[in-house]
């Protein structure tokens, strides 16, 4: 993997993904499916990450992205997966591009409340809304790929695939803009912004760039989360659905792509194996992981792919 | 005119309350630089141990000075103070001291995430009832308007609470200690402060603000599991519109977020929930860092 082109790992990557589908079961496909979904948004969140800030509302772009999918379906009739991400795509980048440059200027602490905030505003909205469900939110119905409309198994295993096609997709342009000249001042941010600053580079501009692609992120992912689930609710935009997202960005650290995604799929997998064990204590499972992986893996699960080959990060 | 009244009054009661859980958050801030996320745990847990307490003070026979129970509240709060501030300072969160804001910020996630389901362990999951001491100060009559008694003597708590703070920290031998090391840590530890006994007091001082804040809750609601889950945001809210770290900032905030809130409750309902963090952003959109925060200067 170590000095693979981009797209080369990234066929491998999808290759090997995509034979899941082969040998997964219902429950676990199914599983992958939001998890990989979930990673997307994660993805945001790690962009942001790299340079130095963290948003605890990513939570906003998943329900907006969910929404739009679900009211351009309920409202228009369309099915088309690739309509729908298009268009929630489309708006969370608006919304992005409204907020982006608004929040450029903060940092820590107030960069994570402000997202916050504008996620509970969205949740707070959403739930007093009651012409589009209120709290108890929507449901949608299955998916058409391109006029192919499958069911039970079929239907699965196509989302899966889209999942991992899109994953693959976004996992590899996220890279190739982490390595380019905007993506290593983000670095180069969190050691020191004002350097940056004095060095000629703009700040704001590239804050703002890793928002927005944060929230295109965020609104794809909640769009394929609310189309393997069929239902969505304001639950998306609540503030301890953004903390799982902080986590598994905490988890998988901001050195490595696929460590985000291997990260969204461990959370997916505790969280389901503690409710079927012990619904109660999974929570407490969940804090007790985080503060080993915050004491004991600083530098995120991609530390230990990166740790031969990045020496002093 | 009625109306202007209501809103002001409501606001006012939820202004103490919001001010009685933040004033802790502000501190522990203040002095330790965590914003800590387990303060709504905090929160939750003073609501049940008061809720505990409380029940047992009337169940040994209580009835007889029912006031008492007023009693059995703040020693719920102290008690919570003492047994779960020095186990999370002393046993977690002075090794992260120094360390990134946001990560400190996590850290607290996690205390939270797993006081969450301790609570769930000790005390189930079914809601506690404790009316008793919300119905013994009986109603207030304001013009047309009828208001429990027990809501002004919240209103009063908060005054008690926020004078007691700010004279300790500006009028006394140890809030003069604690500024210095707000203000530098290491200075004070070369002059001689035990600033780790300073960021133990302060912390339990904030959890035991926490804990207040839940048990004087507690008689006013049904104590059920997911209590502090929307608390933290809001006290959240009110410390980041005040400036973090500032105690009149943290009065301020409370008393902007609480009047905003009776208005839209009587105005656009539809408002209430997200009038909160309207406010927020609108105030940290002017005031980047809160209204009451010291400027700090940008570090080369």
């Amino acid at each position: 993997m170590m000095h693979l082109p981009v797209y080369v790992s990234a066929i491998i990557a999808f290759v090997l993904l995509a034979a899941g589908s082969l040998v997964l079961p219902d429950w676990a496909m199914f599983l992958f499916a939001m998890a990989l979904a979930k990673g997307l948004v994660c993805l945001g969140i790690v962009g942001m990450m790299r340079g130095g800030v963290v948003s605890f509302g990513q939570g906003l772009y998943y329900c907006l992205g969910a929404y739009t999918a679900t009211l351009v379906a309920n409202s228009f009739g369309v099915s088309d997966i690739f309509l729908l991400t298009l268009i929630s795509a489309a708006v969370c980048l608006a919304v992005g591009l409204v907020f982006g440059p608004l929040l450029s200027s903060y940092r820590g602490i107030f960069f994570a409340m402000l997202s916050l905030a504008l996620s509970m505003v969205l949740y707070g909205t959403l739930s007093k809304m009651s012409f589009i469900g209120g709290t108890d939110g929507l449901n949608i119905g299955a998916p058409t790929f391109l006029g192919w409309a499958p069911e039970g198994r079929p239907l699965q295993t196509a989302l899966y695939i889209y999942v991992v096609a899109i994953v693959v997709i976004a996992g590899a342009l996220m890279r190739i803009y982490f390595d380019s000249e905007q993506g290593l001042i983000t670095l180069a941010m969190r050691d020191n912004e004002l350097r940056v600053e004095y060095l000629g580079a703009s700040v704001r501009h590239v804050m703002t760039y890793n928002y927005v692609f944060g929230a295109l992120l965020g609104g794809i992912g909640g769009t394929i989360a609310v189309l393997a689930l069929g239902h969505v609710d304001p639950e998306f935009a609540f503030w301890t659905t953004s903390g799982e997202f902080v986590f598994v960005a905490i988890l998988a650290g901001y050195l490595s792509v696929p460590a985000v995604f291997v990260a969204a799929i461990i959370l997916e997998l505790v969280r389901s194996f503690s409710n079927l064990y012990f619904p109660n204590t999974w929570q407490l499972a969940l804090g007790i992981f985080l503060l080993i992986v915050i004491v004991a893996l600083p530098g995120g699960l991609g530390s230990l792919i990166k740790r031969s080959k990045e020496t002093d990060t | 005119m009625d109306l202007i009244a209501t809103i002001l009054v409501d606001g006012l009661i939820y202004a103490g309350w919001l001010f009685i859980v933040s004033v802790g958050l502000t501190l522990v801030f203040g002095v330790l630089n965590i914003l800590n996320i387990a303060h709504g745990s905090l929160y939750a847990i003073g609501a049940y141990a008061s809720a505990s307490l409380v029940g047992a003070y009337f169940a040994a026979g209580g009835e007889a000075f029912p006031f008492g129970s007023y009693l059995a509240l703040i020693l719920a709060a102290v008690l919570v103070a003492v047994v779960l501030g020095p186990l999370l300072e002393r046993g977690l969160l002075r090794y992260f001291y120094g360390r990134d804001e946001v990560l400190n910020v996590l850290v607290t996630y996690a205390v939270f995430l797993i006081l969450e389901d301790v609570m769930k362990l000790i005390w189930g999951v079914n809601p506690y009832f404790v009316y008793e001491p919300y119905t013994l100060l009986g109603d207030v009559e304001i013009g047309p308007l009828f208001y429990v008694g027990y809501d002004f003597a919240v209103i009063a708590a908060a005054i008690i609470v926020g004078l007691a703070v700010w004279l300790t920290l500006n009028r006394t031998q140890v809030g003069k200690v604690v500024l210095a090391v707000i203000h530098d840590a290491e200075i004070s530890q070369t002059m001689g402060v035990n600033v780790k006994r300073i960021y133990l007091g302060a912390f339990m001082a904030g959890a035991f603000l926490a804990a207040l804040g839940g048990a004087l809750t507690a008689p006013m609601i049904s104590v059920t599991p997911g209590l502090g889950v929307n608390v933290i945001i809001v006290a959240f809210a009110v410390v980041i519109i005040g400036g973090l770290g500032s105690v009149p900032g943290a009065a301020i905030g409370a008393l902007m977020v609480g009047i905003s809130r009776a208005a839209s409750v009587h105005l656009v309902p539809e408002a209430e929930l997200f009038i909160i963090y309207f406010v927020m952003a609108i105030v940290l959109m002017f005031r980047p860092e809160g209204l009451f925060a010291k400027t700090q200067a940008r570090k080369i």
